[in-house]
């Protein structure tokens, strides 16, 4: 059996997928980025391999995607993020579908088609709005554990509204609202629907929308604020926060799979490389 | 990626202009003029001035990567960040006493002794132009072109045909000379020359592999914009033009193994022209063609009529239209071409040269069934514009067009 291995080096966290011939996950891993991006590539890497239960002489090769895709040296290959995610999406996911990736520093809109080839995207502007640092500043702001917020936006009884689009500003307004006497849990939901108000400007929400990233997966607050924003069928895939390691282990799979039809293959010249 | 051995001339034909300026400056041997890069340049020629173009003089700063230097001092004069950063890099450089033409002994832009914009391309132009003019104490004239045009109606050229018409005494006035009618048309002649020479350089890339790209076509339109109603220009496109049909007749292609080829709607980032340019290359993808760069290679100009010829060039320019003759131009850009993507570049100080802003990329698609993306970023203030952004944004882009690529072809082996 041959194994494959993806590694998303993004600007916050690194994570890392290994997949079988077929696509099956058999182990994923995270671990913060930091300044040194090749280092936390070798961390997620020597991480997934340990949960997989596999070693480097199983994996047949290994695909690096997102923000630092080009500081692995040991990659075999590299697809950008906006490719890996909807790669990994479309695996679990039929199309058509619109994949709402919401980063640590960026927020993806990517269209794909029912066959899973992708139509368009769109990225935000270059602003941490609408991405998860403006959670990080806020749960600072409020003086909690950026993994409390969620838990403590579900206690909001008052519909608060954060109204300026600036990540500082929000939180100078969020220092207002608390010195008059707002509560932390109607000013954290108020951050949430801040953010989901940022993403579905990004682009047209409808159909079947797929939300992923690290935000999805530790926020599921922000899943139902999206489904109550968007015209469509909201559909979680599995391992939101990796799904784009593994697209990039799928990615590797392909290359691997077209490697060997152009090997054998009497009519090469096909196939596109 | 080899460069064209026309950028000898080049260089020779833009180094003379250069100094010929310096000298009006500062020997006096011509008054001086400032035109906007799309004003009434013949009829500054024809009366014997040396023409200086802010906008040239700005994207030097920005293709120098100088002017994120300037733009803070004309920021603190209460000139936003958020308009032309063309403007607020020339003023900021004026108010920091350099300029790029240092090499020509000019210690500022060219002292000039009359100011003439024209606001079919944005208003701007005109503030910018005003600044100076209350600074230097210098007569401010321009042209109030109507903007967001249809179709150019003949009393649309009757009103700037009138407005051309009456620049010329002001403009005879500081001159210190008549116009002389057959200096006029000398100059229109050059224009026309200029204008069906460019358009050709240009339309060489229709050709597969394409001689030359968006990025080249960015710095070998000079000429085309600054010594317009020069004979000098059209010498040097015909050298251009030799080069590039020699290309096309090799099969030379300006980036290697082209295999995508997109079309560019939008100033170039001047800052970051060499790294994009590298970056499409790396991607063997060639930027053939854009609005930008055939916005000089202006139609109709006419040395027989030459008030109603001009009027009429300067309305029909991409820029001053309104969005529906905008589509259809790109629409014939797109067929021409015959690309695989459009890139609108959302200019954030340049909203007239942004066509992102009122859904037209999303219409192209629609219409013409064609992929576009958007990048955002700036003409020369490079704080507005993401590297690392801009780099996923384009890679993802050439991976999504090249996967339908291969996607079609597999559908068609079967």
């Amino acid at each position: 059996m041959n194994y494959y291995a993806g590694v998303d080096s993004g600007s916050w966290t690194t994570k890392a997928a290994v997949i079988d011939g077929e696509g099956h996950v058999l182990g994923t891993a995270v671990t913060r980025s930091g300044a040194d991006l090749t280092a936390a590539a070798e961390r997620a890497y020597e991480m997934v391999l340990a949960n997989s239960g596999r070693t480097r002489a199983d994996i047949e090769a290994v695909w690096s995607t997102g923000f630092g895709r080009n500081t692995i040296p040991f990659a075999d290959g590299s697809r950008t993020e906006l490719d890996c995610h909807g790669r990994g999406v479309a695996h679990y996911i039929k199309g058509p579908l619109v994949v709402v990736d919401i980063g640590g520093q960026d927020a993806k809109v990517i269209r794909l088609d029912a066959a899973g080839h992708r139509l368009s995207h769109r990225m935000n502007r270059k602003c941490a709005a609408g991405t998860g640092s403006f959670l990080d500043e806020i749960a600072l702001r409020l003086g909690i554990d950026i993994g409390d917020l969620n838990a403590l936006g579900r206690g909001a009884t008052e519909n608060l509204e954060l109204s300026s689009f600036c990540t500082v500003f929000a939180g100078t307004e969020l220092l207002t609202l608390i010195r008059s006497g707002k509560r932390p849990a109607d000013l954290a939901m108020a951050a949430y629907r801040s953010l989901v108000k940022r993403i579905v400007a990004m682009d047209v929400l409808e159909g079947r929308i797929a939300p992923t990233g690290g935000v999805v997966a530790y926020h599921p607050i922000m899943v139902e604020l999206i489904g109550a924003a968007c015209r469509g069928e909201v559909v979680v895939p599995p391992h939101p926060q990796e799904i784009g390691a593994f697209g990039a282990a799928l990615a590797a799979l392909a290359a691997c799979e077209t490697q060997d039809i152009a090997d054998t293959s009497d009519t090469a010249e096909l196939v596109q490389p | 990626m080899s460069e064209l051995t026309s950028t000898t001339a080049l260089r020779a034909t833009m180094d003379a202009y250069y100094r010929s300026l310096a000298d009006a400056a500062l020997r006096k041997t011509a008054p001086v003029a400032w035109c906007t890069s799309v004003g009434p340049a013949e009829l500054l020629r024809a009366l014997g001035f040396a023409v200086h173009f802010p906008e040239n003089h700005a994207a030097i700063m920005g293709a120098a990567r100088t002017a994120n230097r300037y733009l803070p001092l004309a920021h603190a004069q209460g000139y936003s960040q958020d308009i032309c950063s063309y403007l607020t890099s020339d003023i900021g450089a004026y108010l920091a006493g350099e300029s790029p033409l240092e090499a020509y002994g000019l210690e500022r832009a060219p002292a000039p002794d009359v100011l003439v914009f024209n606001t079919n391309q944005c208003r701007d132009v005109r503030d910018w132009f005003e600044w100076y003019g209350r600074e230097l104490g210098v007569p401010v004239l321009g042209l109030h072109s109507p903007r967001a045009i249809d179709d150019v109606t003949e009393s649309d050229i009757d009103a700037v045909t009138m407005q051309l018409e009456a620049l010329v005494a002001p403009l005879e006035q500081v001159a210190g000379t008549r116009l002389d009618d057959a200096r006029l048309r000398a100059a229109m002649r050059a224009s026309r020359d200029t204008a069906g020479l460019w358009g050709a350089c240009l339309e060489t890339a229709s050709a597969r592999p394409a001689p030359l790209t968006f990025f080249d076509g960015s710095v070998h339109m000079g000429p085309a914009v600054v010594l317009r109603g020069s004979d000098d220009a059209p010498a040097y496109y015909r050298t251009l033009l030799a080069e590039l049909e020699q290309r096309v007749e090799n099969r030379v292609g300006a980036v290697p193994a082209e295999t995508l080829r997109l079309y560019w709607d939008g100033m170039p980032v001047w800052g970051r022209l060499r790294a994009l340019s590298t970056m499409f290359a790396e991607f063997r993808t060639a930027v053939v063609a854009s609005t930008y760069c055939n916005s000089w290679a202006f139609s109709g100009l006419d040395p027989a009529e030459p008030w109603r010829s001009v009027a009429r060039a300067l309305l029909e320019l991409f820029i001053a239209r309104s969005e529906a003759p905008k589509e259809r131009y790109i629409a014939r850009m797109v067929e021409f071409y015959d690309v695989d993507g459009v890139i609108f570049h959302d200019c954030r100080t340049c909203s007239n040269n942004s066509n992102t802003r009122y859904g037209m990329p999303g219409r192209i698609t629609e219409r013409l069934g064609i992929p576009t993306l958007v990048l955002d970023g700036d003409v020369n203030d490079l704080r507005c514009f993401s590297d690392e952004q801009a780099r996923t944004n384009i890679e993802g882009f050439v991976e999504q067009l090249t996967d339908a690529r291969a996607a079609t072809s597999a559908r068609g082996s079967r």
